[in-house]
């Protein structure tokens, strides 16, 4: 990296203008910002309010089957908690998590960048979330939805009584934010690259988040056209999913999968990027296997387009159809299994420390390990038969989702804490935070693969008494994760104003972001960085690691000059 | 219900536990491999320890990345292989298997037996015989998933859906509605109660409306007009229908499909996708005219005549 981004240089806030954060104080210079770094704190706002809500709809859900009876609320309430619940969570939690709040913080310094290409669009990606997300919540405040998040038809067309309209308009509006962002992050990556920073030099997290750009990009469309043919089948009558007119139902299922699978990776490929950074930082090594990982990315997003059919098994689909999407759904397994090995033997040879943001990114590692795994069981037709659409499947995504793409989001959130605000939170609770999130997940959704295995349907608002004892124990995991999500808001909160100052770079992280003030000046570095070397630079290629204090005085040993690692 | 969602009954059932736990072993390895690494270089490699930190040579980094790559791809086409294998060999139901309907709504399961016996949210069979079940809806997609089976098949309005199985064990298994649709979905639930076959059969007689879907097929028949085409003399050149049932039929369009329920029910609801050779394709369009029940008469009904040349 460059000189001013070597580890242990001196903070040398003295000579750089004042903090992106001292630009102006007013609501006014946050509300028309075209900084992408506090373009990044309005989502992380807002996508705190959305997870806000979505988890007090979890938790309603959670408390609810704890008995088998529906006692506590109604089924018809039951139903829109669900809905809420996945409607919030996918499209105004966990899609813009990582790539509007990291990503537009970090990204733009990764590369060395003033800011993204087109800030402006930028602040228009977050006035579109939330107008989407604005017309989610009128519908959920004016009754409620009862379609579930995946909307199908003819439920929803023909058949559901509730905001289905106003909430598929919502999710419709905010694809465009999508869409903007993905464009946005594409054209800065592609052009927005400081001297030397070239394609094989990038962190992983860009290149993850440049995959997830073009996944948004490519896939996000296809929501947008099945969400009008839903809006139009209700509005006006269209009968396009309407069997007794000519309409098929399961080409709504061929559509949003279609949008919905890639969906997945646009949630998790992210959160790869981040665990890639705190990995390395902390065990003080480069990534084992960099071309290996730019590959496994690119495949994940390019394949993660061809398994939509996997979704539908049971759905009546030809066998032959299932056959080739089952195929295709293993393959995918083999970029995933790489990264994993990849991340293992990173730690091989290293000088482990175990701050909180390098405890949240293990536990990312051994739930994504186990999402992953049980991926394959649903690859496997005659397997998915029996357990799809059951707990299991809730277990599965919320393993990725939840235990993979959340634990990821606050691996990120700790890591670059202090280039953000400039301060340090409290290491011990935030260790306690992430012990107990790793165990309080575990303890909520490992019982749901065995409820699964034995047959409950997913949405059931009550239950046979036989799965009591499971529920009863998901139900438990999910106070103590609920404990474990309000511990960082506190200590988050304290370090605004009690925690000690950063400085440029507290973790000895390479990486542009690192190489300027803690929070950064409103154009992110006095002049453009020049980049010299490949990224990690933690020790010397083919030379072992050395500890963080060290590192700094250590010569280059490099006996390979021309290896361009 | 009783504690039968661990019991386990029929040919898949026993072919998914396999794999599942054949999966199931795999996984563990994989996760203690995976855990193992972790932990263990978390420990070894701790800040502060005084091991030994050796190069990593570039050959051997490149070895190790080829070497799982191929690993994994090898591991994932095997699982591949092997389940869609054992997919396949159950993928058709055997010929000899007996036929029942099964009618899905909002929030209720009816089936129909070949003679015309109906039952509600209770599904009677006789164990050792396979089962053939034709689903259709009435309203919504609901799925019909039997977990002692380790079954289960979406019923998609305006289709029938067709699954198979062979129940080896006499008891009654739950049947619940696994696929979300509407208020009462967790309350779709039902049983299939599995005989023996002389004790199916002594049931079946029982049953006091046994040939009343048939009849009320047949009034159908003429009520609805299908006699004056289908009829045998009739002046206009239509398809006989008398020992149709189970027969191969020719179509216009060079397939031969063959005359099993699904068949004669998309028939009598969409007369124009399979066109028999030989003949124009004049008949109406019965969809809005019929609903479920009254095809389903039609059907039993159609099924019961017996021709010259079964």
């Amino acid at each position: 990296m460059t000189d001013a981004a070597h580890p242990g240089t001196p903070d040398h806030g003295y000579s750089l203008p004042p903090s992106y954060l001292g630009a102006g104080t007013t609501l006014r210079s946050w509300l028309l910002t075209t900084d992408h770094k506090r373009i990044g704190l309005l989502y992380l706002a807002s996508i705190t309010v959305f997870f806000l809500i979505g988890g007090i709809a979890a938790a309603v859900m959670r408390t609810e089957l704890m008995t088998p009876t529906g006692d506590l609320v109604s089924a018809d309430t039951y139903n829109r908690l669900f809905t809420l619940h996945g409607v919030i969570m996918v499209w105004f939690f966990l899609i813009p998590a990582v790539p509007t709040t990291l990503g537009n913080f970090i990204l733009p310094m990764a590369i060395g960048a003033r800011d993204v290409a087109f800030p402006r669009l930028n602040l228009l990606s977050w006035y579109l979330n939330i107008a989407g997300g604005t017309l989610a919540l009128v519908a959920l405040l004016l009754g409620g939805v009862d379609t579930g998040w995946t909307f199908y038809t003819p439920y929803s067309t023909l058949y559901s009584n509730s905001y289905v309209t106003l909430a598929a308009a919502g999710v419709f509006v905010a694809g465009f934010s999508s869409i903007a962002t993905g464009l946005n992050f594409i054209v800065t990556v592609h052009t927005q690259r400081t001297k030397g920073m070239t394609w094989m030099r990038l962190p992983l997290f860009v290149w993850s988040i440049y995959a997830t750009s073009i996944i948004l990009v490519l896939a996000t469309p296809a929501l947008a056209i099945v969400l009008a043919m839903i809006v139009g089948e209700r509005v006006f009558d269209l009968g396009l999913f309407d069997p007794t007119r000519g309409g098929d139902p399961i080409l709504f299922q061929h559509i949003f999968w279609f949008y919905s699978h890639p969906a997945v990776y646009i949630m998790i490929l992210p959160g790869m990027g981040v665990v890639t950074e705190v990995l390395t930082c902390f065990s003080r090594r480069k990534v084992f296997g960099y071309e290996a990982m730019v590959f496994a990315i690119l495949g994940i997003a390019i394949f993660g387009f061809f398994v939509w059919g996997h979704h539908m098994f049971v759905s009546g689909q030809s066998t032959f159809a299932s056959l080739i999407f089952s195929l295709l759904s293993f393959v995918i397994a083999v970029p995933s299994a790489i990264k994993v090995f990849n991340w293992s033997a990173t730690l091989y040879g290293g000088h482990i420390t175990f701050e909180a943001s390098m405890l949240y990114a293990l536990g990312f590692v051994g739930l994504f390990t186990m999402g992953g795994l049980t991926g394959l069981f649903l690859a496997s037709v005659p397997v998915d038969v029996h357990v799809t659409d059951t707990y299991f499947i809730v277990a599965h995504f919320h393993y990725i989702m939840v235990g993979g793409m959340v634990s990821a989001f606050f691996a990120g959130l700790h890591f670059w804490w202090p280039k953000i605000t400039g301060r340090m939170y409290s290491e011990g609770f935030a260790r306690a935070a992430a012990l107990l999130m790793f165990v309080g997940f575990n303890v909520t959704f490992f019982p749901q693969f065995i409820l699964g295995f034995m047959g409950m349907p997913r949405r059931y608002w009550s239950y046979p008494p036989e799965f009591q004892i499971l529920n009863l124990m998901s139900s438990f995991g999910a106070m103590i994760l609920a404990l474990a999500y309000a511990l960082p808001f506190v200590y988050f909160a304290l370090s605004l104003w009690r925690g000690r100052m950063a400085g440029d770079n507290p973790w000895r992280a390479t990486g542009l972001e690192w190489a300027t003030a803690s929070p950064p000046p409103r154009e992110n570095f006095a002049e453009p960085p020049v980049v010299d070397s490949a990224p990690y630079d933690y020790h010397p290629a083919h030379a072992e690691p050395t500890e963080r204090e060290d590192a700094r005085d250590r010569e280059d040993q490099d006996d390979r000059p021309e290896d361009p690692r | 219900m009783s504690g039968a969602f661990w019991s386990r009954a029929g040919a898949h059932a026993e072919s998914f536990d396999r794999l599942f736990a054949v999966l199931t072993g795999f996984s563990v390895l994989i996760l203690l491999l995976v855990a193992g690494l972790i932990i263990g270089f978390s420990i070894r490699f701790r800040s502060g320890s005084k091991v030994t930190r050796h190069k990593v040579s570039r050959l051997v980094h490149r070895e190790i990345e080829i070497g799982w790559i191929a690993a994994t791809a090898i591991v994932a086409l095997f699982f591949f292989w092997w389940t869609t294998s054992a997919n396949l060999q159950q993928a058709g139901a055997p010929a000899d298997a007996m036929e029942i309907h099964i009618e899905a709504k909002q929030w209720m399961w009816k089936a129909s037996h070949p003679d015309g016996t109906r039952e509600l949210s209770t599904l009677h069979v006789p164990a050792g015989r396979p089962v053939a079940l034709y689903l259709n809806s009435q309203d919504v997609i609901h799925s019909f998933f039997v977990p002692a089976f380790r079954l289960k098949q979406d019923v998609v309005p305006g289709r029938t859906a067709t699954m198979w199985f062979e129940a080896d064990k006499p008891g009654t298994y739950p049947l619940l509605c696994a696929e979300y649709c509407g208020t009462g979905h967790s309350k779709m639930l039902g049983e299939i109660v599995v005989m023996e076959p002389g004790d199916f059969a002594a049931w079946l007689d029982s049953r006091p409306e046994g040939a009343g879907l048939i009849a009320a097929g047949r009034a159908l028949f003429t009520s609805a007009g299908c006699s004056g085409c289908h009829a045998a003399g009739s002046a206009v050149h239509a398809p006989e229908l008398a020992g149709l049932y189970g027969r191969q039929v020719p179509l216009a369009d060079g397939r031969v499909v063959t005359a099993d329920a699904a068949y004669i029910q998309d028939s009598i609801l969409l007369p124009r996708r399979d066109i028999v050779a030989g003949y124009a394709p004049i008949m109406p369009d019965f969809a809005d005219l019929l609903d479920e029940e009254e095809v389903a008469a039609l059907v039993a009904y159609i099924r019961s005549l017996k021709g010259d040349t079964p």
